[in-house]
């Protein structure tokens, strides 16, 4: 008799409340639906049914063997790579600068700097468009590079900068009074430190890369068609079972990058409250 | 933090580079799109320099208003959906066992992380005449004829005639509020989370019931995640290109879309430009009311 009167709910305890439940069921259902269904159909036997017809490979197969997806998936991968590497570094310089010195316009310097976080994705991508065909510089690989690199930098400083607010300073002043330069209190002391806040940045500027598609959709050319532009572009031609399949790569891809990503920061946040 | 004048060699060497970059490949092509707004579309496309409020009066034109408008319009539903949404969903997550919160907000940001495009586009499968919502309820449907004729009564629920609800507006709001939920929900929890729950006992205790409780107590001090949530999507929703595109149909253009327009098909980069700095506009606008209201509140010690 005690035992179940303590189980019972208390006002307060929403949580076990059915209606709250079948609240959070109902917009868990809707969250995953769609992408359950689409994931579940790329196995399916069937091109046009959407009913459950028995499960198959082929359609990755296809999705394999499809060489312009192939193309686009190496534009992909060489657009992250470059992209992530320029901008790790730029946005890891930025989100030392801005966590370390007090400078004049600080405030107005900051938020112009997180101008590409905020304007609308359209904005960007057409003021890439216009500017590269001003200077004529010819739209592929490079413009869709140069226009990642732009706007992943303030991703990777926001990332850097709330990793080095858990910075002990006193530590690079040890460093400096035991006879290290600058430059060694740097390599040897702060970039250590920094370190898994680099790998979480680059990560996340990894996946924003590889998933961009609407100033993607602007900066390339002919030649330089990326893997959500393929996925777009097959998409509006018709809807098939090898778009589920090359999607369901795509979402395999970052999903796995970003939890690594989380991992990685959850576990250095752990080991710096342990020391 | 340091004074700059102190370090002026290292302070130059981690600044000057990102600030570089920025400038060239961010700030100047904002910059050529502003310039370009006041210029003028040449006979066969060509943008012209010039300095005239052409593309600026015609962004009001009626048809173009008209489109402005909507996507207004649709940016409210959307951001009314998903407080509607948001705020249940955001409460229960904040008042489940502490081993569980985090799991179920993992849950939350999960689909946010997959890519915008295929987030989309896996709705035209669920919305589609043939697709999951129809086939639903066409089952449901025959079921009930079923049913209804068992009794007698064969006529009573007529034939099917699945539900329009792709190419249109309704999809719009209904692919919108999906990529959008997760930016209503994560500024909720934090509140959520802060929030001191001996309030609403004290409500509950003096006898008001549940429900007077979560709109007189609970509402107005969550009511700052409610403002930072409903900022994040209407925002967002503002300036989506991609959803309108995929899901929309000749009812549910949207500024971005007459953006990409101006930039592809029509050829006429001056009023392009000038449009795309009417959305940036409104975006700085709603930016720069939110601080100034939220810096007033600090000010008042609320």
């Amino acid at each position: 008799m005690s035992r179940r009167a303590t189980n019972r709910p208390t006002p307060l305890d929403y949580f076990r409340k059915r209606w709250m439940q079948a609240v959070i069921v109902v917009n868990f259902t809707f969250l995953y639906f769609p992408i359950v269904a689409l994931i579940a159909f790329s196995f399916n036997d069937s091109r046009r049914n959407i009913t459950w017809q028995g499960f198959t490979l082929k359609y990755y197969e296809k999705a394999f063997t499809n060489n312009s997806l192939h193309d686009a998936f190496i534009n992909s991968m060489i657009v992250a790579s470059v992209s992530t590497a320029v901008s790790t570094i730029l946005g890891t310089m930025l989100g030392i600068a801005l966590y370390r010195y007090r400078f004049p316009f600080k405030g107005a310097y900051e938020g112009w700097v997180h101008l590409p976080i905020v304007i609308p994705e359209i904005c960007m991508g057409v003021a890439m468009l216009a500017f590269f065909a001003a200077i004529q510089i010819p739209l592929g690989l490079f413009t869709i590079t140069v226009s990642h690199i732009a706007f992943t930098i303030p991703f990777v400083a926001v990332v850097i900068r709330s990793r080095m607010s858990g910075f002990d300073r006193s530590l690079e002043e040890a460093a400096r009074d035991l006879g290290a330069t600058e430059w060694q209190t740097f390599r040897d002391v702060t970039l250590p430190y920094l370190m898994p806040g680099v790998v979480a940045g680059a990560l996340l500027a990894f996946t924003l890369s590889l998933d961009d598609f609407v100033i993607t959709f602007f900066t390339s050319g002919p030649g330089s068609t990326t893997f959500p532009l393929k996925i777009y572009s097959m998409v509006r031609f018709s809807v098939t079972p090898e778009v589920n399949a090359a999607s369901t790569i795509l979402i395999v891809v970052t999903l796995t990058l970003t939890l690594f990503a989380m991992y990685i920061q959850a576990r250095s946040g752990q080991r710096s409250t342990h020391d | 933090m340091e004074n700059w004048r102190n370090h002026r060699l290292t302070f130059g060497i981690f600044i000057l580079p990102p600030t570089f970059w920025l400038v060239v490949f961010f700030t100047a092509p904002l910059a050529v799109v502003w310039v370009y707004s006041f210029g003028y579309r040449g006979p066969s496309g060509q943008t012209y320099l010039g300095f005239s409020l052409d593309n600026y009066v015609r962004a009001f034109d009626w048809l173009y208003l008209g489109i402005l408008l909507k996507s207004v319009w649709i940016a409210i539903v959307t951001t009314a959906i998903c407080i509607v949404m948001g705020l249940p969903l955001a409460m229960g997550i904040s008042f489940a066992p502490k081993r569980w919160r985090n799991i179920l907000l993992l849950i939350v940001i999960l689909p946010f992380w997959t890519n915008l495009l295929i987030r989309t586009y896996a709705w035209i499968a669920v919305l589609r005449t043939a697709g999951y919502v129809n086939f639903s309820l066409e089952w449901a449907h025959g079921n009930l004829d079923a049913f209804f004729t068992f009794f007698g009564m064969p006529e009573l629920m007529g034939t099917f005639e699945p539900l329009e609800i792709l190419y249109n507006q309704k999809a719009v709001v209904i692919g919108l509020v999906y990529v959008h939920l997760p930016f209503m929900v994560l500024p909720l929890y934090t509140v959520f989370e802060k929030l001191d729950r001996a309030y609403l006992e004290a409500s509950l205790d003096l006898g008001a019931s549940q429900w007077r409780t979560f709109f007189s107590v609970t509402v107005p001090l969550v009511m700052p995640g409610i403002a930072s949530g409903t900022l994040l999507v209407f925002i967002l929703s503002m300036g989506t290109f991609l959803t309108p595109d995929l899901l929309g149909g000749t009812d549910s253009v949207m500024i971005g879309n007459l953006i990409a327009q101006q930039f592809g098909p029509a050829r006429n980069w001056p009023f392009g430009s000038a449009i795309s700095f009417v959305l940036m506009y409104a975006t700085f606008l709603i930016l720069w009311a939110r601080a100034t209201f939220a810096s007033q509140k600090s000010d008042l010690g609320i």
